[in-house]
């Protein structure tokens, strides 16, 4: 973590300038400036994807893989025997292969949706990953703190903290999270009793951004898909081009806002109905902010205090009057 | 002040720290995922045990009666000097253990909230000094209960003994 600290502390100088010397050279990395910005003043920042680019090379699959592989995990085998027997082995290990869908070999994949627009059938496209919530419920409910966010947006799972219970995926609205067995620290705890390997997921390649560079997906891709800047610079790009196509936002207010913003020439609701979801193939559904019930149960909280206190001096006036009447008035 | 009064009171006083404390410890394990692991969530009643934003919200609802509790118990002990009870070691010693995990309680209420960032090590340092403090609050109050170690004494007590 102070690792990631001291790193995110020098990219703030090598974004900028990174950042400003792109701006002068190419007119469309201006954001990559206004991202180091955003950076330097401690404001998140987000990515646009306009899925009505997306050819489906899958460039931005491979550029992810290419950028990430020496996070991926190196499971020792023969994995620690665990109880009870109920306890899955998730090993992703010989399917490294995979791209169409999430593993914890492969943390963006090319999500497909047939539909048909006004009697034409199109196929809309959309490269998915984790969302990177502004109050992400991985991070916050993770009970070990092995799910950090940073102030730029970024959500990441510490691989070398992570027991691999699997909490964050149950708690994320997408279950992005993937499991991989016989990998990390619980490996010298309990191996058989507690954890059950480390989880991944996209983290945003902060180690790119750490160095004022942008993602991989984001750079790689030939269709420019995806505009990375300020969150509030993003959300104004994604309304502007939503009316420009007379499309529709997701990501602005799922689970009370993301710094995934996806902006589509066809509603969400239908592109949900065609895609494959399930295990690894997340959904596009509307979803309700995960956090706001304990958030709202934790401002009741502040009014516990003066209950108790209400509590203790009405019982006080209750005993002095009674007290009173019993010495007939006369204390 | 009745004696029964007050005897109703603490009874009533203890009977929901009991149930406070029963809720909080279920729903604070339940923040970990065992339940569903052994067993425990399959029980009749206890599947809400492997539901993490059901224990997080039940947490948070008895930390909220925790905290009211405590508020009555400490003002209404400031109010009610007539009343002949002193804290003992063991009164004392739960209460900073107490006053520990509300704070770091506290402290990991706040920093859910959207837009709150703590350094990562100050969040896995209260996940562990609040996780230890419960355990050690835990196994003193078995502890307490089987030796008949209360939270208070009344020396009209000790002196009644003394002449019997």
């Amino acid at each position: 973590m102070s690792d990631f600290k001291s790193k995110t502390s020098i990219s703030r100088r090598a974004f900028l300038k990174g950042g400003a010397a792109a701006a002068c050279a190419v007119a469309g990395t201006s954001s990559v400036a206004r991202a180091a910005a955003a950076l330097e003043k401690g404001e998140p920042i987000a990515t646009l994807l306009d899925i009505s680019r997306c050819v489906a090379c899958e460039e931005c699959v491979y550029a992810c893989r290419q950028s990430n592989a020496d996070k991926y995990p190196k499971p020792e085998k023969p994995f620690p025997v665990m109880y009870p027997s109920r306890v899955p082995v998730m090993d992703w290990s010989d399917k490294t292969d995979i791209v169409d869908r999430l593993t914890p070999y492969n943390w963006l994949y090319i999500q497909t949706a047939t539909v048909t627009v006004d009697g034409e059938e199109k196929e809309i496209n959309i490269p998915r990953r984790c969302m990177h919530c502004v109050n992400p419920p991985c991070v916050k409910l993770c009970p070990w703190g092995a799910a950090k966010q940073f102030k730029n947006g970024i959500s990441q799972i510490d691989s070398d903290i992570c027991l691999g219970g699997s909490k964050c995926k149950q708690a994320c609205p997408w279950k992005i999270p993937e499991r991989q067995t016989g990998v990390g620290l619980y490996l010298d705890i309990l191996p058989a009793f507690a954890g059950n390997g480390v989880m991944y997921k996209c983290d945003r390649c902060y180690q790119l951004i750490a160095e004022g560079k942008l993602p991989a997906c984001v750079d790689a891709c030939p269709e420019n898909v995806q505009t990375i800047g300020p969150r509030d610079e993003i959300i104004r790009k994604a309304h502007e081009l939503a009316e420009s196509m007379n499309g529709y936002i997701y990501g602005e207010i799922e689970n009370g806002g993301t710094n995934t913003i996806y902006v589509s020439p066809v509603p969400f609701d239908q592109l949900n109905k065609a895609v494959e979801k399930g295990n690894g193939k997340p959904h596009l559904d509307n979803v309700e902010d995960a956090m706001a019930t304990g958030n709202n149960l934790a401002r009741a909280m502040l009014l516990a205090p003066l209950a108790g206190v209400a509590a203790a001096f009405g019982r006080f006036y209750k005993i002095s009057r009674e007290k009173k009447s019993a010495s007939g008035g006369d204390l | 002040m009745s004696s029964s009064n007050s005897g109703f009171n603490e009874r009533t006083v203890r009977f929901i720290y009991l149930l406070t404390f029963i809720f909080l410890v279920l729903s604070g394990f339940g923040q970990m995922p065992i339940f569903k692991r052994y067993y425990i969530a399959d029980i009749p009643g206890f599947g809400w045990l492997a539901q993490f934003y059901v224990t997080h919200a039940i947490h948070y609802i008895f930390a909220s009666v925790l905290i009211g509790l405590s508020c009555y118990v400490v003002l209404d002990h400031i109010l009610d000097r007539e009343k002949d009870r002193r804290i003992t070691k063991t009164g004392y010693a739960k209460s900073v253990m107490l006053i520990g995990l509300m704070g770091t309680g506290g402290f990991m209420v706040y920093k859910n909230i959207s837009g709150v960032f703590f350094p990562h090590n100050m969040i896995i340092a209260l996940d562990i000094v609040h996780l230890g403090l419960c355990m050690i609050l835990m196994f003193y109050s078995f502890y307490t209960v089987i030796a008949k170690k209360s939270w208070v004494r009344h020396p009209i007590n000790d002196i009644l003994q003394k002449m019997e």
